[in-house]
């Protein structure tokens, strides 16, 4: 969908640049990029500079930068693009989903996406440029950008030493950095989702969506919390921020 | 910018952190902060990171440490000038968004979880 995207607004200046977060690299990443044969740059994020770079929370976020290398739109909810011709998503699921995934689909079908808002701003952008009143002017990019404070800046700190523990080894040690980063950093489902998908229950494609515990031995579960009862807390209606034009 | 050592190469140090050590100070984009030690070929870290007020986490037993950014204002962006990103494809090659200078970019956070 993004790839076809692309294809239409790359002859009018703009170029995609898709980034997966994922402490797995490209052993996480490698089968999703080849299915999409990309012809943009699709680059690695094992540690989730984005998040530290540019204050990314939560995917699929995106970030829009003109000609001139400045931000005119900071970090946001990016909805996939709206499907054309009306298919249902191409992702067919087993026929037999465990109770989790089930609840789990209910959960994210009552996620908002300001789906034509966001892709009819950003087709505006690509038409005209600074003259698009969804450029933002640099005072208005920074005000929009996260909070962060001494407190947030250890939390990613802690995150980048748990990815590369994790990466080392060193499970135990990167859950106890995933947990001060959850802690310090309690906006950030990028860093809670990225902890929990390295909790793996059963194997498969899905393995890495569980985020939860293993109902066979949930009391070895190390988070305090998971995907369904986070989303549950917050309300599905509210895991994403309203689009903001 | 993760590390194995507490002491780095000033050159490493300002790759990663985007920071420059000056005599004046610690310099990024038009903020300059003063440092606590003259600059050398060798950079303490932890002494840098505290004069310029970036968290440094250790995990001592593993040997690795932790460098997180400077919050800098009470944002995540200090300005709107992009920061120059580097990461790498599939293939490990470095690609640097600023390669893409003269074309709008969107930059789109994903994740295969």
């Amino acid at each position: 969908m993004w790839q076809v995207l692309r294809n239409e607004l790359h002859p009018k200046g703009l170029e995609l640049v898709t980034v997966g977060l994922d402490t797995l690299g490209s052993d996480g990443c490698r089968a999703f990029i080849e299915a999409a044969k990309p012809e943009h740059p699709s680059l690695i994020d094992r540690h989730h500079v984005l998040a530290a770079l540019f204050g990314v929370v939560n995917i699929p976020s995106s970030v829009w930068i003109d000609e001139n290398g400045m931000i005119v739109r900071p970090a946001e909810t990016a909805p996939a693009p709206p499907q054309s011709d009306g298919r249902a998503s191409r992702f067919t699921l087993p026929a037999d989903l465990p109770q989790r995934f089930v609840e789990i689909r209910a959960e994210a079908a009552k996620i908002r996406k300001d789906t034509d808002a966001y892709h009819a701003a950003l087709r505006d952008w690509v038409e005209r440029g600074a003259a698009s009143r969804f450029a933002l002017p640099p005072d208005e990019v920074v005000e929009r950008s996260r909070p962060r404070d001494d407190a947030k800046a250890r939390g990613h700190a802690h995150f980048q030493l748990a990815s590369q523990l994790e990466i080392d080894g060193h499970h135990a040690a990167a859950v106890h950095h995933f947990r001060e980063a959850h802690r310090l950093v309690p906006e950030s489902w990028t860093f809670r989702r990225q902890a929990w998908s390295l909790e793996k229950v059963g194997d498969g494609p899905l393995a890495r969506f569980w985020q939860g515990p293993n109902p066979d031995a949930p009391e070895a579960w190390p988070y305090d919390g998971d995907w369904l009862s986070d989303v549950r807390k917050v309300g599905a209606e509210n895991y994403n921020e309203p689009w903001r034009p | 910018m993760l590390l194995r050592s507490p002491r780095v190469s000033r050159s490493e140090f300002e790759a990663s952190t985007g920071w420059r050590l000056k005599p004046e100070g610690a310099c990024q984009g038009e903020v300059c902060i003063p440092l606590s030690q003259p600059p050398g070929e060798s950079i303490d870290v932890a002494r840098v990171a505290k004069d310029i007020g970036m968290p440094l986490i250790a995990a001592p037993e593993q040997g690795l440490w932790a460098l997180g950014p400077a919050s800098i204002g009470s944002r995540a962006l200090a300005s709107a000038q992009a920061p120059d990103l580097s990461l790498p494809g599939l293939d490990g090659k470095e690609f640097r968004l600023s390669s893409l200078r003269g074309q709008k970019v969107l930059l789109y956070a994903w994740a295969p979880y």
